[in-house]
């Protein structure tokens, strides 16, 4: 009756051997999801941010540097026993505070119990501090740090840009996928344009956790932890105190200085007016801090030297004599007279050649040059004429880096505008048009628009007697000590360089015996500049500007200067170029009484 | 002068199983509390490998004194040892100390044992002496009635204690009243009920389980003998069936208990709370799982080490091996039990008389319920119930538990032969 029972059981014991076997080799040699699972469980990444590139300035001062920070990141499935009095008392904040940020975090879209979540960000050093020792008692909660920018002055603040916490959009856009949420990046200046060298690369830090969430040590002594590697640092042209003395005197004015190193393209300095303080856009109080700063009605956030589109008034004759001499429409001695019956003119001038020309920035001796350029009376057609030598004439000035964004280090540069025939086209919607249509291109009005950065290379390109490096701010990058490759490049122009010689000689007699002579002349030094004054609408007064370089063999400077609604260009803007030149070659000022008036800032009291 | 000659008949085959698994379970115990920051030694007593090193060389004590004894007292001493038993589980509710949400300890000094560890063997003698009386018969009623009565007293008593899964132990001496002749009606029952238990709660909806049924029911009276006998009882049988699955649900959340429903729900889905009921089985199965093939190492494993398995030591000890271990680690070890398991119902069935071979299947039987049931829950394939791995679960009881029913196997073989010449 009993026969085979004995053989059942036999059966079933090895039966239920070999299931278990069996399901064991599923989830173990099958299954690689609990072996990930084992791993998140027990296996904690800690990112090791690296430290962010120094900038410092061409003496080697530095400029940006880095402080530390801290940020409490939460893994919610970690948390236990959550003693929520304690955590308020240990982190300073308030019942309400935490519960509002417990809401937020758990609204956030990406939010996952299984993720490191950013709880609280930018606690200083004195709040690590306080912190720290309670940390174990918060299972779960994990402080991580890192470095957030620190500025050593509040100078050239637009210039350097700011650094802050990675957007959703970017993050987004992000084709690398080299960053994290909650990763900083640079904005915009420098830090965004060299954001590649500065970042550094990101570590990783693998840590075994027990089931408390609490830090058992590292795993297999570190094997797989990669260190953090330093961003590399920049050496930028800037000299930070000339820079420092441009925003001096800059202050209360609208406009921009730059200064540049003829022989490398290097600014010296890059002073937008007005400006606002680096360090409020860092450490924890960015976001208001932002909110204010890019509210205010003064526009602080845009950079002028670049992004600021102006007409660039009578410092455009340099650029329009030496097209002509180069087109052969005139030669040096050239004698136009002063005929005020089309353009308006100034000073006691009849008669005067190309220098004297230049010197006194005579209006109607530029119209006569223009129209000698634009009607070559190449063929009979006026219409046709002016459009051959408008393409002429376009194509030697964009020669000087005039109409194209010239490509230097900052993001956002404008382009400017030198009209072409097909500009004229759409402007004129079709309709026919001659010299006598576009004429004040002669006296740099009109449809003309350069960006001061523009100006400043053209000083440059006079100064170095027909070619321009592109301007630039970074010098030196980490351990190559090079600039990046497009800035060794030699740009030159579709004009002679003799013809440079005779613009030179224009421009110092300006400063010796012309417009510019009252305040851009150094005692020690021959200075070659050219005014411009540039029409504004009434009551508004016109805008000022001056270009320069000097001194006039072996240039070491060459600036441009632009102060809005200040008037005559001989009066604000040389005054300010001349003291930055004297400034810079010297090391000092001596003029205090020049100093005096660019500060005092009263520039149409003085008819002149 | 046998006596003499005891250690020559003991089956060391089965000393040797035990031995081995005695040891690996020391080993896995020290693995599942080891801290290499501290770095205490395996002998260190704060440590459970410590305490478990001192349950293993008071378990050679109680070797010694089982093979010591007259073979005889087992017998005649069966009732009364099953006796005390169950005074000691009566008084558990009045003296009892409660550990881990169950009241089944008695505190003796600064050690606390649990009186149910010590149950299984001694029903298994009762269950033995019982079945071995003569004139017994297992076709008669009023037998099987005492029988179920002998079984049921330490279930009831146990239940009380509220620890459900040692309980459950002692359904397995069905077993070995279906291998001493029981009709093999009930076990099938009793299989199909259980069945049909598991079916309705992973069926979502319990009118597809009843549609099938009554397809079924057709089917087998339309293709059948049209026999009006046999139609009624198919009829009742699948009204019977239909019955069972409306009661699960009701069974379930009514009947058991919150944590008991939780472990159910939880070998149906674990994923559904991982945080909560389902933690136990998921920890298991990612501890087990994350093994490979062979294992982490000894020492070497994560989640045993930082305890994201709870009772490691005790009911989840399979872990270790799977997760420091890996595949082969669990072949060897389902081998060892595998092997001891045959090696038992061979001793039974070479023993000459029916109180050795019901006793020897009782220890098998329960040997079985404990392997099957904890490494099964371990990875996911039985509800979690609180019942120790056989010689590799921490635990002086359990340890001795299991030890005495082995040994007085042991015991009862060796003296095989002197049986047949008494009888």
């Amino acid at each position: 009756m009993n026969e085979g029972r004995k053989e059942l059981f036999q059966l079933i014991i090895v039966v239920t051997g070999i299931i278990f076997l069996v399901k064991l080799f599923f989830i173990q040699i099958i299954d690689t999801r609990y072996a990930q699972l084992a791993d998140s469980n027990a296996i904690l990444r800690q990112p090791e941010y690296p430290v962010r590139g120094l900038i410092t300035d061409r003496n080697g001062k530095l400029i940006v540097y880095n402080t530390p920070e801290y940020k409490l990141e939460v893994l919610l499935k970690d948390v236990k026993n959550f003693d929520s009095v304690k955590f308020c008392k240990v982190f300073a904040m308030s019942p309400e505070d935490l519960r509002k940020r417990f809401k937020e975090m758990k609204a956030r879209k990406e939010f996952s119990p299984y993720k490191p979540t950013l709880f609280l960000d930018q606690l200083s050093t004195i709040d690590f501090a306080r912190i720290q020792d309670y940390l174990d008692e918060f299972p779960g909660f994990y402080v991580l740090a890192r470095t957030t920018r620190a500025y050593t002055s509040p100078a050239l603040a637009n210039a350097l840009g700011y650094v802050s916490e990675i957007s959703k959009r970017q993050l987004e856009d992000d084709k690398t996928r080299i960053y994290k949420q909650g990763d900083y990046i640079g904005q915009s200046g420098i830090e965004a344009f060299y954001e590649e060298q500065l970042r550094g690369t990101r570590g990783t830090r693998f840590k075994l956790r027990n089931v408390k969430g609490i830090i058992q040590g590292s795993v297999e002594n570190g094997k797989y932890d990669t260190l953090s590697i330093p961003g590399q640092d920049l050496v930028t042209g800037i000299d930070l105190n000339l820079q420092l003395y441009g925003e001096f005197l800059m202050r209360g004015k609208a406009g921009s200085i730059v200064a540049l190193e003829p022989a490398t393209g290097e600014i010296m300095a890059l002073v937008s007016g007005p400006s606002y303080d680096p360090n409020l856009l860092t450490g924890r109080e960015y976001s208001s801090n932002f909110r204010l700063i890019s509210s205010d009605s003064n526009k602080p956030l845009f950079n002028r030297p670049l992004m600021a589109q102006y007409r660039p008034g009578s410092i455009f004759k340099i650029a329009q004599a030496m097209t002509a001499l180069q087109e052969g429409v005139i030669t040096p001695d050239t004698r136009i007279r002063c005929d005020r019956t089309i353009i308006m003119c100034h000073g006691a001038h009849s008669n005067e050649d190309l220098r004297g020309a230049i010197a006194n920035s005579c209006n109607p001796y530029f119209h006569s040059v223009l129209r000698r350029m634009l009607n070559k009376g190449k063929v009979n057609d006026p219409y046709q004429d002016t459009r051959i030598g408008l393409e002429e004439w376009n194509h030697h000035i964009m020669s000087f880096g005039f109409g194209k964004p010239l490509g230097i280090d900052l993001p956002n540069e404008k382009s400017g505008l030198i009209p072409s025939p097909t500009y004229y086209d759409g402007a004129y919607r079709g309709k026919p048009w001659k010299f006598s249509n576009i004429y004040s291109l002669a006296i740099g009005e009109g449809e003309n628009l350069v960006v001061p950065i523009q100006m400043a290379n053209f000083a440059a390109t006079v100064a170095n007697k027909g070619y321009y490096y592109t301007p630039h701010l970074v010098k030196a990058i980490g351990d190559d000590k090079k600039p990046l490759d497009q800035y060794l490049e030699k740009h030159y122009t579709t004009i002679d360089s003799a013809y440079f010689r005779i613009a030179a000689d224009a421009m110092q007699e300006v400063v010796e015996a012309g417009t510019g002579q009252y305040r851009a002349r150094l005692a020690d030094v021959v200075v070659c500049g050219k005014t411009g004054t540039v029409e504004n609408n009434p009551p508004l007064f016109d805008h000022s500007v001056f270009i320069a370089f000097a001194p006039r063999e072996n240039p070491r400077i060459a600036i441009s200067v632009y102060v809005e609604d200040a008037g005559q260009g001989g009066r604000a803007a040389a005054s300010i170029a001349s003291l930055m030149i004297e400034k810079y070659l010297f090391g000092q000022t001596k003029r205090p009484w020049i100093e005096q008036y660019v500060l005092i800032g009263n520039f149409e009291d003085v008819k002149n | 002068m046998r006596e003499d000659n005891i250690s020559g008949s003991l089956d060391w085959t089965t000393i040797g199983l035990y031995a081995a698994m005695v040891f690996l379970g020391w080993l896995n115990i020290y693995a599942v509390g080891y801290d290499e920051n501290v770095g205490h030694s395996i002998f260190t007593l704060s440590l459970n490998s410590g305490r478990q090193l001192m349950f293993i060389a008071a378990s050679v004590v109680i070797i010694f004194g089982i093979v010591i004894l007259d073979m005889r007292f087992y017998d005649a001493f069966a009732y009364i040892i099953y006796g005390v038993i169950l005074l000691a589980l009566l008084a558990i509710p009045f003296i009892g100390k409660e550990v881990g949400g169950n009241k089944a300890w008695i505190g003796i000094g600064s050690f606390g044992g649990q009186p149910s560890e010590l149950a299984k063997f001694a029903t298994a003698l009762a269950v033995a002496k019982y079945i071995g009386s003569v004139g017994f018969r297992m076709d008669n009623l009023r037998n099987q009635a005492v029988l179920f009565a002998i079984i049921g007293a330490p279930m009831m008593l146990i239940l009380l204690q509220r620890d459900a899964g040692t309980a459950m132990v002692f359904s397995c001496f069905m077993v070995v009243f279906f291998r001493e002749g029981m009709s093999p009606f009930l076990m099938i029952v009793g299989f199909c009920a259980a069945a049909i238990f598991i079916l309705t709660l992973l069926v979502p909806n319990q009118w597809y389980l009843h549609g099938a049924i009554a397809i079924a029911l057709v089917m087998l009276i339309a293709f059948g003998k049209k026999k009006v006998k046999r139609m009624v009882l198919l009829t009742l049988g699948a009204i019977l069936v239909m019955g069972v699955i409306e009661s699960v649900d009701y069974v379930i959340t009514d009947v058991l208990k919150p944590h008991q429903q939780n472990r159910i729900k939880a070998l149906i889905n674990p994923d559904a709370d991982p945080l909560g009921y389902g933690w136990n089985v998921t920890q298991s199965k990612i501890a087990i799982g994350s093994g490979g093939i062979s294992g982490k190492g000894f020492l070497q494993g994560t989640q045993t080490k930082f305890d994201f398995v709870p009772e490691q030591s005790t009911d989840f000890i399979f872990c270790t091996i799977g997760e420091e271990e890996g595949w082969l680690g669990s072949v060897a070890i389902i081998a060892l039990f595998t092997t001891l398991l045959l090696r038992i119902i061979y001793l039974a069935e070479r023993q000459k008389n029916r109180f050795a071979r019901v006793y020897a299947y009782g220890v098998g039987s329960i040997f079985f319920f404990h392997f099957a049931v904890n490494i099964g829950m371990t990875i996911g394939l039985f509800p979690v119930i609180g019942i120790p791995l056989p010689f590799f679960s921490y635990g002086g009881s359990s340890l001795w538990g299991f030890t005495i029913l082995l040994f007085i196997l042991l015991k009862i073989d060796a003296h095989r032969g002197q049986l047949l010449q008494r009888v």
